[in-house]
């Protein structure tokens, strides 16, 4: 029986869609087997960061209304020896097309096949919303070191607090500048994590690298040497239960480090 | 006992008191009454309005009754109702004012886009973030940081206040009257263990926490028995 968490954020832009590609191909780095759902449904682009786009022959809606069985509408990633599926979103309808009662249905027969059901959930708190939370047992908040888009992720965990079937939310602060935020012109992460106070699984540095892979079709996690990269593969150890200390953001950067550590529990 | 008086009229330091008797029945009161005030306005022949108080002892009395009673004393002219006391309310009124006497606790982060409401006064153990708001019929009171709206005395008591360990509010309201965080945000201002009171010129003012302890005395609900 596996576990389906949902990838979530509020604002659009954060990189929900970047960070569910990057945690899904980590983990099935990590031999875990893992179907990526997207639930975008009408702006669908997980399939695009996957490099997957042109294997699509039936999406999430066609599941839904059983116009195909489930696993014919799976799009195999070839790279992973059958461990890495995509369930894409269909482009021509909207949100409305699906209940959360049929999503939940679908990520439970899911979770039989899969270590891991990885949810990429839309932006807003509407409709696409509840789907993508429906199914879902875990939730990683997406955000960035903005003021605007901390404020939806508040806004996102008080509603993922209500979900009764949900854990307590993680987050992940993405795109950081250490720069900007050393010269406090980002805000920094012990303010982020103090104000939203949930528990902090990952952070990741803002690479031009991730943009590029992304273009390509290839998640950064792929490729081991990018700092990205990295995090994204540390916070897939996490999920998975490992306890990993935060990578530091710059090699000098031991202040910053130190307190994080401290977060973690890290001597 | 038919000739005992359900309506009697006494003088007293306070003024006129009306006293209604409790076991007749409503409408066998009412008669009595305007009887008795037609009576007594042939003796009095003064111009200037007296108030007076009513006791119904252990009635209960409508909303509706209250008024037709305040309307027939009010009709004879020179006397005007002050107050009218009564012994009992409902069991709804009761229930309403010990909520609105009770202080609430609640341990939870109050996050964007939620309101927490309660009737009477609130203890937050936990933050309120931009977006949140607390509202009160009472006071509020907030263990952590205060960065949402936090409304006090929201049935309208001017009285009602806000304290917080770290005071950073987007707007604070006090029974109608609020006020907004300055434009400019100096944010290496220490804003800690403040509190904001409505003072004698109707203006919010935010003051360090220890001024409660002159300004509103009656926070103190302990009644101290010993030395």
């Amino acid at each position: 029986m596996g576990e389906a968490i949902v990838i979530t954020s509020g604002k659009g832009g954060v990189g929900k869609t970047t960070t569910s590609a990057n945690i899904g191909t980590a983990l099935a780095l990590q031999g875990k087997k893992v179907c990526l759902v997207d639930t975008d449904i009408g702006l669908r682009n997980l399939d695009v960061v996957m490099g997957l786009e042109n294997r699509i022959i039936y999406d999430l809606v066609d599941v839904i209304e059983k116009r195909c069985k489930t696993h014919q509408a799976l799009v195999k990633d070839k790279r992973f020896d059958g461990l890495l599926y995509l369930l894409p979103a269909a482009q021509t309808v909207d949100k409305t097309a699906v209940k959360p009662e049929q999503m939940k249905e679908l990520v439970e027969e899911l979770k039989q096949d899969y270590d891991y059901i990885i949810i990429d959930c839309p932006a807003g708190i509407e409709q696409g919303y509840k789907n993508a939370v429906a199914g879902a047992d875990k939730a990683i908040v997406v955000t960035t070191p903005e003021v605007s888009a901390v404020r939806d992720a508040d806004r996102i965990i008080g509603l993922l607090e209500k979900e009764k079937d949900l854990e307590s939310p993680k987050l992940i602060v993405n795109r950081i500048r250490y720069n900007m935020m050393k010269s406090g012109d980002m805000l920094d992460i012990d303010e982020i994590t103090q104000h939203l106070s949930i528990e902090l699984i990952g952070i990741v540095a803002d690479d031009e690298e991730v943009i590029k892979a992304s273009n390509h079709g290839e998640p950064i996690a792929l490729n081991p040497n990018s700092k990205a990269s990295i995090a994204y593969r540390n916070i897939a150890r996490r999920i998975l239960g490992e306890s990993i200390p935060l990578q530091p953001l710059e090699e000098a950067n031991k202040g910053v480090f130190s307190k994080l550590k401290k977060f973690f529990g890290v001597r | 006992m038919k000739n005992r008086q359900n309506v009697t009229i006494k003088g007293t330091k306070g003024g006129l008191v009306l006293h209604l008797d409790d076991r007749c029945s409503y409408q066998e009161l009412k008669r009595e009454l305007d009887d008795k005030l037609t009576a007594n306005l042939r003796t009095q022949e003064e111009r200037h309005l007296i108030t007076v108080k009513v006791e119904v002892g252990n009635r209960y009395l409508t909303g509706e009754q209250r008024e037709e009673l305040k309307e027939l004393i009010r009709k004879k002219k020179n006397l005007v109702v002050d107050d009218i006391e009564s012994n009992v309310i409902t069991k709804e009124e009761a229930n309403r004012l010990k909520e609105e006497n009770e202080v609430m606790t609640v341990s939870r982060i109050v996050r964007s886009g939620q309101v927490l409401r309660v009737p009477g006064d609130l203890l937050l153990i936990g933050d309120v973030n931009p977006g949140g708001t607390v509202i009160a019929g009472g006071n509020i009171f907030i263990m952590g940081i205060l960065k949402g709206i936090a409304h006090a005395g929201s049935f309208g008591n001017d009285h009602a206040v806000i304290a917080a360990s770290s005071m950073k509010p987007s707007q604070l309201r006090i029974a109608s009257h609020i006020n907004r965080a300055p434009d400019s945000n100096p944010l290496t201002e220490n804003r800690e263990m403040e509190c904001a009171y409505i003072n004698d010129n109707h203006q919010i003012i935010i003051d360090r926490l220890q001024a409660l302890i002159q300004l509103r005395p009656n926070l103190t609900r302990l009644v101290e028995g010993g030395h």
